[in-house]
């Protein structure tokens, strides 16, 4: 198991390495003057134009400018958002919280139903609910989620007025960020309603973002559930007289899980980049949001470190989840 | 013996054209993801002729009009019309043209280099192929839609970088198909003899291999147009991809969104078309999975 590890750690480094090559090159291969991009106005007084390129370390050759960069790395060093002026790791450990716990509540939504009505659609294999799954899960992985969302405020916040149509919490509320969940501070807090409240703002972002991992992972259930009921130790079970519910849920769902859990870790990956779409859609405000508003107010420090962090971030996901993977199936482990 | 008897036609082996059809043509939801493109294709081709108004023409005397069977409705502006008195229609026809542009370009540009590497990858395992290949893991370890915005930010929005950003994410998965398939067939018999027949590399490669390799990237390719309208989608509707007032269906969704209150026309039509193409192409893909690789047909 440690060389399995060793194994996939080694791997990670080229790739680390090879994503800090591309956010280096992001700042470098703007067109135009980067110094003239950054302050946002042309012909910059030609002595203020040398000093920045100087202080950005812009005028050293590109090795050298690598090597600066890594070392800066190294350092924890990320650089300050050229808009607000705080170190650009603080407004990241700042928004990750609520961009995690949307993420959260949309696999909660998306694992939940999606191996519900796998597992029903593959036991009822052929019936109308079976082709009524396949049918909706094959419209939610096509799902433009942008639009989605749009269709789901129109609906519940606009004509039923059911959710609001943006935020995490309302603005009555004021509650203090002890943990950056809103759902546990607000129970920490001694407001009333504000538990609701931010529940209520957090169903719709969570099913839009949940949407497609929901088609993928009902999908990947049905099957992995009717490779397994096929299986002769599930016909050992029946003919041993086992109840049918425990035949399904305990011998097969279990061994069924292996492929879904899979599938559900490659997800990770797809919902950081729904969460970009989504937080846009809902005024969340996670990373998603944070980078898209950067990249439009040419706030290119946090384009760069913040592109590097979600980078790593997945990364990091898809480590645990090769590991878990490998912990959950020997078969992984011992592949060369 | 004589052999003047006429061949029983039905014992005659398909022509592969016929025969793919008829594998094609069982999967009832890949016959109507086709009969829907095909009706793209044709919007798209003819968009001009098609469209009863200019994309860009406004007719400031009917604004946010309804479709046309509402109340308020004209007959005039079949889908109503936006927020500057465009008729929703043309736009939307035009906007085929696009998608399917964005498609159809963003895919050869990926395909191409993403083939010539998947098989000098598969063809030189001990030096080249690992390095490709761990370029390749790279560009993967990021989401594709993440990457495309970081392939934006650099050299700006527009319709050609997008196509760009859109061709670069979908690259690695040609490679990595490209060279699996390769590896697959390089041990089998023809390959070796047409290596002691003399074949020389580019032959081997592209006439003796790659024609053997082709099933499972058409199927690929079907795939990533459908995902490309898609990001392109989202980049437009981002403020990231073609800019307006370009009627490419995610840029009209971004400027749709102040409406939503009142003219849920504009919100519901620009995605509508974006969610039936991308199905019928996915629908397509399933059906010319099932058909071109039948090794595949259970898996998911």
């Amino acid at each position: 198991m440690l060389s399995f590890i060793a194994r996939r750690l080694g791997l990670l480094i080229p790739t680390f390495f090879g994503i800090t090559l591309l956010t280096f090159a992001l700042i470098r291969m703007i067109p135009g003057d980067p110094v003239e991009v950054m302050m946002g106005e042309r012909r910059v007084d030609p002595q203020m134009h040398a000093e920045a390129m100087e202080r950005l370390g812009l005028n050293k050759p590109l090795y050298a400018q690598y090597i600066d960069y890594i070392s800066q790395l190294a350092r924890g060093d990320l650089g300050e958002s050229l808009r607000t002026r705080t170190p650009v790791w603080d407004e990241f450990t700042t928004l990750f919280p609520a961009t995690l716990e949307l993420t959260l509540a949309a696999l909660l939504f998306a694992g939940s139903l999606g191996l519900i009505a796998g597992v029903i659609a593959a036991l009822k294999r052929g019936s109308l609910f079976d082709h009524g799954v396949m049918g909706i899960s094959l419209a939610g992985y096509s799902m433009p989620i942008f639009w989605w969302g749009l269709l789901l405020i129109m609906c519940f916040s606009v004509w039923l007025g059911w959710t609001p149509v943006s935020g995490r919490i309302d603005l009555l509320y004021d509650i203090p960020p002890v943990t950056g969940f809103m759902l546990i501070d607000t129970l920490l807090s001694d407001e009333q309603g504000a538990f609701a409240d931010a529940l209520h703002h957090l169903i719709l972002p969570a099913i839009v973002l949940g949407t497609i991992p929901l088609a993928v992972i009902a999908r990947m259930t049905r099957s992995a559930m009717l490779e397994v009921l096929r299986e002769d130790y599930i016909r050992t079970a029946r003919a041993k007289g086992l109840s049918p519910a425990r035949v399904v849920f305990v011998h097969g769902l279990r061994n069924a899980l292996i492929p879904v859990l899979t599938v559900f870790g490659l997800q990770i990956g797809a919902l950081l980049a729904g969460a970009v779409l989504t937080e846009t859609i809902f005024s969340w405000p996670g990373i998603g949001k944070w980078l898209i508003e950067s990249i439009g107010a040419r706030d290119y420090p946090v384009v760069q470190n913040g592109i590097l962090l979600i980078a790593c971030l997945v990364i990091l996901v898809n480590f645990v989840v090769d590991i878990l993977y490998g912990l959950a199936n020997p078969r992984i482990r011992h592949q060369k | 013996m004589t052999t003047s008897t006429p061949l029983d036609q039905a014992l005659l082996y398909p022509s592969p054209l016929k025969e793919f059809w008829s594998a094609f043509s069982q999967n009832k939801g890949a016959v109507a993801g086709l009969g829907f493109m095909i009706l793209m294709v044709f919007c798209a081709l003819f968009a001009p002729w098609i469209a009863p108004y200019s994309p860009s023409e406004q007719f400031r005397d009917a604004l946010l009009t309804p479709p046309a069977w509402l109340e308020g409705g004209q007959w005039q502006f079949l889908l109503g019309t936006d927020e500057v008195g465009r008729d929703l229609l043309s736009r939307l026809i035009h906007g085929a043209r696009l998608s399917l542009l964005i498609g159809l370009a963003s895919v050869l540009l990926s395909l191409i280099p993403g083939i010539l590497l998947g098989l000098l990858a598969g063809f030189f395992p001990h030096l080249l192929g690992p390095s490709i290949m761990r370029l390749m893991d790279v560009m993967l370890a990021l989401p594709s839609l993440l990457l495309a915005v970081a392939i934006v930010a650099i050299l700006g929005p527009g319709l050609i970088n997008t196509i760009f950003a859109i061709a670069i994410v979908s690259l690695p998965s040609y490679v990595r198909l490209t060279r699996a398939a390769v590896m697959g067939e390089l041990n089998r018999d023809y390959v070796t003899a047409a290596r002691l027949a003399g074949a020389s590399l580019p032959r081997l490669m592209f006439i003796t291999v790659l024609p053997n390799c082709m099933a499972p990237l058409i199927v690929q390719a079907t795939l990533s147009f459908s995902s490309a309208i898609l990001d392109a989608a989202a980049l437009g509707f981002l403020g990231l991809g073609v800019q307006p007032p370009i009627p490419e269906w995610g840029t009209m969704l971004a400027s749709a969104r102040d409406y939503i209150e009142r003219a849920w026309w504009v919100v519901t039509l620009p995605g509508l078309a974006i969610l039936l193409s991308v199905l019928a192409i996915n629908l397509m893909g399933d059906g010319l999975r099932d058909a071109l690789d039948p090794k595949l047909k259970n898996a998911t």
